[in-house]
This record gives structure tokens, C-alpha cells and sequence, in this order.
């Protein structure tokens, strides 16, 4: 898909949703990476601070394969995920290359529970032939550091 | 309702030789009396000294459901107060850290005290002449915890004054610290990459239960090792592996090797896991660190130090220790049912920057609230909580490798397997709570 990077944000979130994960990974660039900094919009690096996550496209498929197993044990119930996007703002543009941020909340269900996050998702794009894709998707949650339960699925 | 604190008898009575009752998961008379009894008598730890380096720097922490402050004086001691200004109660500070500067200001009615918690100055000074004031003890300045043991950076506090020494308390475990402490060339440790927290909607014992819990790895972790190895297959042995493959893959290996593993046990609930090896064993070699171990330790105490990577080492009640990869859990009880989990990093002086981020990848896979192993962990810590509430059978068995012999001994050195290191956790609960003796 080529087009408006804002389209693809919108496009990328509703895969998740709709747990299409395949789909979804295929969105990153072989290079691309997830992180979930600690310290939200205050961190620099995924090195000098801890990170809730910060995963490349080995270990994204990991999670991706992990959820395909009948002994995920933590997926009886399964859980579902519903992003809610505030229309997405284009930070930077050079050549090939756009920045934009996404504020959101994020709502994951399961069984008799359900939490909510929210915080601004900062992407990185690269066009390829093929379309957009994803050099970094970066979120920054509100009290990231604070005690959290589980999240299951991909932010 | 069974009452429980007035009958040790009762309580004696949940923590068989081979089993336990399930009130101990369920009950929150239980654990409130855990509060006041285990957590109130025993070494608890509070924090690390590198989060408060400079003079004023405070980290705020609870223990046994009290609000404590950890403070960094003048000449360079840390002391630990109890977070309740003396006039009416208000918390000093409010932030999880910082710093106050040389003295603490009540934000209420400005009562101040010097950093060690001396009274400093109130105002409208003359309204208190001719009272009592001076001889309350709201005149004497914030409470202070007398019984606070930095050993080796590490904050321990004993909010009784009634419970064992320090040494006494922990013994030989200590060297799970030693051990880690010594893997910086320096000897010293701090803090680093923050603190990864997570909520966990069970009891804490079944959390601690788990850190000694060898059989379950194979079965619990299947989906996320199989995952891996998937992912991993085609290369060779030999291939330099990632490090979130180095360190996820071995989650697979066989009860064999679980079981060869070993375990100690000592008094007091404390117990190592992994003496011969363990899951942490087979992290690449670094030459120019060992070299760097030797010149500061000697040969033989660096080879010591760095062939022991013990899977777990347990500081009972609420400590759990990893050498290598250099990490801390720290178990908080917030309720019957809900539990704090901290992972910490840390960082050691002279080593090379890969120790630190072996230590803070290893938390982010492991232990982070988005990790990719601990689902299924949280999952069946959550479902016992409530498979618990089942009438029928209302024990819990901890019957493996059971041998009337080891009630008889302090220290055991077992196989990885053996159950042997929960019960010794459940002895020394049952000793705790039998006590009527309240901070
Ligand atoms: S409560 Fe602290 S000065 Fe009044
Ligand atoms: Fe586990």
C-alpha cells in the first residue's frame, strides 16, 4: 500500500485488532523495530534505560508464532485488543522517509478483564516499492513505569 | 471464618511436613498477620544504596504495609525513617524519589527536621511553651528504624526490635549477594535501566514458590521455547546466537537437566537454586572481563565467581537474585491477592557494558508486563487463585521427594527437582507466624 502514511497508521492498528499478525509483522522493514520505552516520551535510547519492550523482527515473530500455539497457556482466553486513534499528525518528511504521531487509547480484554493504556505512538515510515514500511514503531504510554498486569497482545 | 491470631495452633497447623492449606493463599486475616508477624520480624530488602548517592536523596518504599524513607546523610550513612512527619502524620515526601535538599519540610504546617530525622524548627514557636510538647514524641522528630543493615550496598530492615541478627537471619545465603557484588571487578554495583513493575493478581508466596519451581518450565513455557527453537533450527550448536536466544532457549531444556541442575536449601526459608549449573550457565565467554576478574580477585576466586550462575537464590521473605544475568526480583505483597513484582538491572563497575545489557534484556523477555515467557507464568499464578476457592480437596501438595530425614537438618543440598525448597520456605513461615510478637 503507498499513499498517505496517515492511512497506513489507521491500516497498521487495525490489523492488530483484527489479529492478523502476520500481516501485521510484514509491515516492518527488515531492520524495523517495536519499543515500548519505560520512561515513555522522556526516554532517548532503548539502551541506556530498560525498555517494556524492544524487539526486532525475530523476536516479533517469536510472539507472533508463541500466539499460534494451543499451549499458550495465558490465551484460554483468548485475548482482543481495539485501538482508538486520534487522526495522526506528520512530525517530519525527508526524501523516502515520514515521522508522524498517533495519540491513542488502547483497550486489551480478556476473559472477565480488561485494561486500558494510553499514550502517543511515534512512527517511523520508509516507502519501498511496496509500499510504506515501518523503520521503528515507538510507544510512548502515559505512566509507563508505573506497576502494569499483563499485556498480552501488541500495543 | 477460621480466626487466626489468637491461635498459633491454628496457624501451626496450615504447613504440614509434605502439604500446605490453601487459607495461606486466600485468607487476608492471614495476611495481615503476615504483615505484622514475617514481614514486620524479619530482614526485609528495601532498596539499593546507589539510588540515593548524593547527600539528601531520598527513595520512598513500602514495607510491611508501612511508608518508609530512605535517605542519604551528610557523612554518607543511608537511614531509614518512617515517612510520617511527627506533628500529624503527613508523608514528608510524596515522590518515589528525589532530593530534599538538607533538611525535610512538612508541606503541611512546615515542621522541619535535619536529614537523620532530628527536629529542626516549627512556627509560632512561643504557642508551645509550657507544653508538653518537648516530652511527646511529637517532639522528638521522625520515627527512625533502628535495625538497618547496608550489606554491601544491599538495604535490609528489621522493623521489630524483637528477630534475629542480621547475619544470623540470612547465614551462608549471603553469598548469592557476594557473588554478585564480586562480578564487578570494583566490587560495586548500581542500580541501572530502571525497574521493570508488574501487578500480579495472586498471593506472593505462589510467586516465590515458582522462583524454586523446576518441573514446570518444560510444560508452562512450551508455546514460547517452541517459538524459539523453531526460529533457531537450522543453525548450528556453534552459531553465535542472539542474546535473546541465548537467553530464551534454554526455558526448553529437559527435566533432566532441571533435576541435575541441584538445590540448597538453609534455615530460614533461603535456598539456592541451580548449584552445579544452570540456565544462565552458557552465556558467551569474555576474555578481556575474565582477565579483568583475575587481576582483581586471583585466579582461583575469579574462576569461583564466574562459574556459579545459580538459576535463583532466594533471600526469604521477599529477595530473589540472579548473579548472572545481574538481576533482582523484589516480591512486594499488596494484598491476599495481589502482588508487586519489581525486576531490577544493575550495572557493575569495571565490567564491560555487555554484563549490563545481558541484565536488562534478560528482564525485558522474562520479566517485563510485556515479556514473552511470563505470560503463561502470570496466567497460572492467576488461575491457582482462584482454582484455590474449590471446595473438595483444600490442600496443596509439596510431596516430591518428601524424606522425614530433612526435617531434621538446616542445610540440604538436594536434587533441582525436589520440593524440598518450598516446604523449607513453608517451616519457616510457620516459625514467623507462630510468633505473637508485633512490631
Ligand atoms: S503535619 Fe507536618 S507540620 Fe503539621
Ligand atoms: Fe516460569
Amino acid at each position: 500500500m503507498t499513499g498517505d502514511p496517515r492511512d497506513f497508521v489507521a491500516h497498521e492498528a487495525a490489523l492488530l485488532d483484527e489479529r492478523r499478525f502476520d500481516d501485521w509483522l510484514a509491515l516492518f522493514a527488515d531492520n524495523g523495530h517495536y519499543w515500548v520505552p519505560l520512561l515513555g516520551a522522556a526516554q532517548a535510547d532503548p539502551f541506556s534505560h530498560n525498555s517494556l519492550a524492544y524487539e526486532d523482527r525475530l523476536l516479533l515473530q517469536l510472539r507472533v508464532d508463541r500466539l499460534k500455539n494451543p499451549r499458550a497457556h495465558s490465551q484460554h482466553p483468548a485475548s482482543h485488543s481495539q485501538h482508538v486513534l486520534q487522526p495522526s499528525r506528520i512530525e517530519s518528511e525527508t526524501g523516502d522517509e515520514v515521522r508522524l504521531r498517533t495519540p491513542f487509547l488502547y483497550v486489551e480484554a480478556r476473559g472477565e478483564s480488561q485494561i486500558l493504556l494510553s499514550g502517543t505512538a511515534r512512527h517511523h515510515l520508509a516507502q519501498t516499492p511496496s509500499g510504506w514500511r515501518i523503520r521503528e514503531k515507538r510507544l510512548d504510554l502515559l505512566n509507563a513505569g508505573r506497576a502494569l498486569p499483563a499485556i498480552q497482545l501488541f500495543i | 471464618m477460621t480466626s487466626y491470631r489468637h491461635h498459633p495452633d491454628r496457624i501451626a497447623a496450615l504447613v504440614q511436613d509434605d502439604r500446605v492449606h490453601r487459607d495461606l493463599y486466600l485468607s487476608e486475616e492471614i495476611f495481615a498477620l503476615e504483615q505484622e508477624r514475617l514481614f514486620a520480624n524479619t530482614w526485609v530488602f528495601l532498596g539499593h544504596a546507589s539510588q540515593v548517592p548524593e547527600a539528601g536523596d531520598f527513595v520512598t518504599q513500602e514495607v510491611a504495609g508501612r511508608p518508609l524513607l530512605m535517605v542519604r546523610q551528610p557523612d554518607g550513612a543511608v537511614h531509614v525513617m518512617y515517612n510520617r512527619c511527627a506533628h500529624k502524620g503527613t508523608q514528608l515526601v510524596t515522590d518515589e524519589s528525589g532530593n530534599v535538599g538538607r533538611f525535610f519540610r512538612c508541606p503541611y504546617h512546615a515542621w522541619t527536621y535535619k536529614l537523620d530525622g532530628a527536629p529542626l524548627g516549627l512556627p509560632l514557636k512561643n504557642g508551645y511553651e509550657g507544653t508538653q510538647l518537648k516530652a511527646c514524641e511529637s517532639g522528638q522528630g521522625l520515627s527512625v528504624v533502628k535495625h538497618v543493615k547496608v550489606y554491601r550496598d544491599f538495604v535490609f530492615v528489621r522493623l521489630s526490635d524483637a528477630g534475629p541478627s542480621f547475619e544470623d537471619y540470612f547465614g551462608a545465603v549471603l553469598g548469592a549477594i557476594d557473588n554478585m557484588v564480586d562480578r564487578s571487578p570494583e566490587g560495586k554495583l548500581t542500580v541501572g535501566g530502571g525497574v521493570l513493575r508488574n501487578i500480579v493478581r495472586c498471593n506472593w508466596k505462589m510467586y516465590l514458590e515458582n522462583i524454586n519451581d523446576t518441573v514446570h518450565p518444560m510444560s508452562t513455557h512450551e508455546s514460547a521455547t517452541k517459538a524459539a527453537e523453531a526460529l533457531w533450527e537450522g543453525h548450528a550448536p556453534t552459531d553465535p546466537k542472539p542474546m535473546a536466544m541465548e537467553q530464551i532457549l534454554p526455558f526448553g531444556s529437559g527435566y533432566e537437566f532441571f533435576d541435575k541442575m541441584g538445590g540448597r536449601v538453609f534455615t530460614n526459608g533461603h535456598s539456592v537454586l541451580g548449584v552445579n549449573f544452570s540456565i544462565h550457565s552458557n552465556y558467551a565467554q569474555l576474555p578481556e572481563y575474565e582477565a579483568a576478574m583475575q587481576a582483581a580477585h586471583g585466579a582461583e576466586r575469579a574462576a569461583d565467581i564466574l562459574q556459579r550462575s545459580p538459576q535463583n537464590s532466594v533471600l526469604y521473605p521477599s529477595l530473589s537474585v540472579k548473579g548472572s544475568p545481574q538481576a533482582i526480583r523484589v516480591i512486594r505483597p499488596l494484598a491476599a491477592d495481589r502482588t508487586l513484582i519489581e525486576a531490577w538491572s544493575f550495572r557493575a563497575a569495571g565490567a564491560p557494558a555487555l554484563l549490563f545489557e545481558r541484565a536488562m534484556s534478560y528482564n525485558r523477555l522474562v520479566f517485563s508486563p510485556m515479556s514473552v515467557v511470563a505470560h503463561d507464568d502470570v496466567h497460572l499464578f492467576e488461575s491457582i487463585q482462584q482454582g484455590l476457592r474449590a471446595g473438595g480437596n483444600e490442600w496443596v501438595s509439596l510431596h516430591r521427594n518428601f524424606d522425614a530425614a530433612e526435617l531434621a537438618q538446616a542445610t540440604i543440598t538436594t536434587n533441582g527437582t525436589n520440593e524440598l525448597l518450598m516446604r523449607n520456605q513453608f517451616r519457616a513461615w510457620a516459625k514467623a507466624m507462630a510468633s505473637e510478637v508485633a512490631a
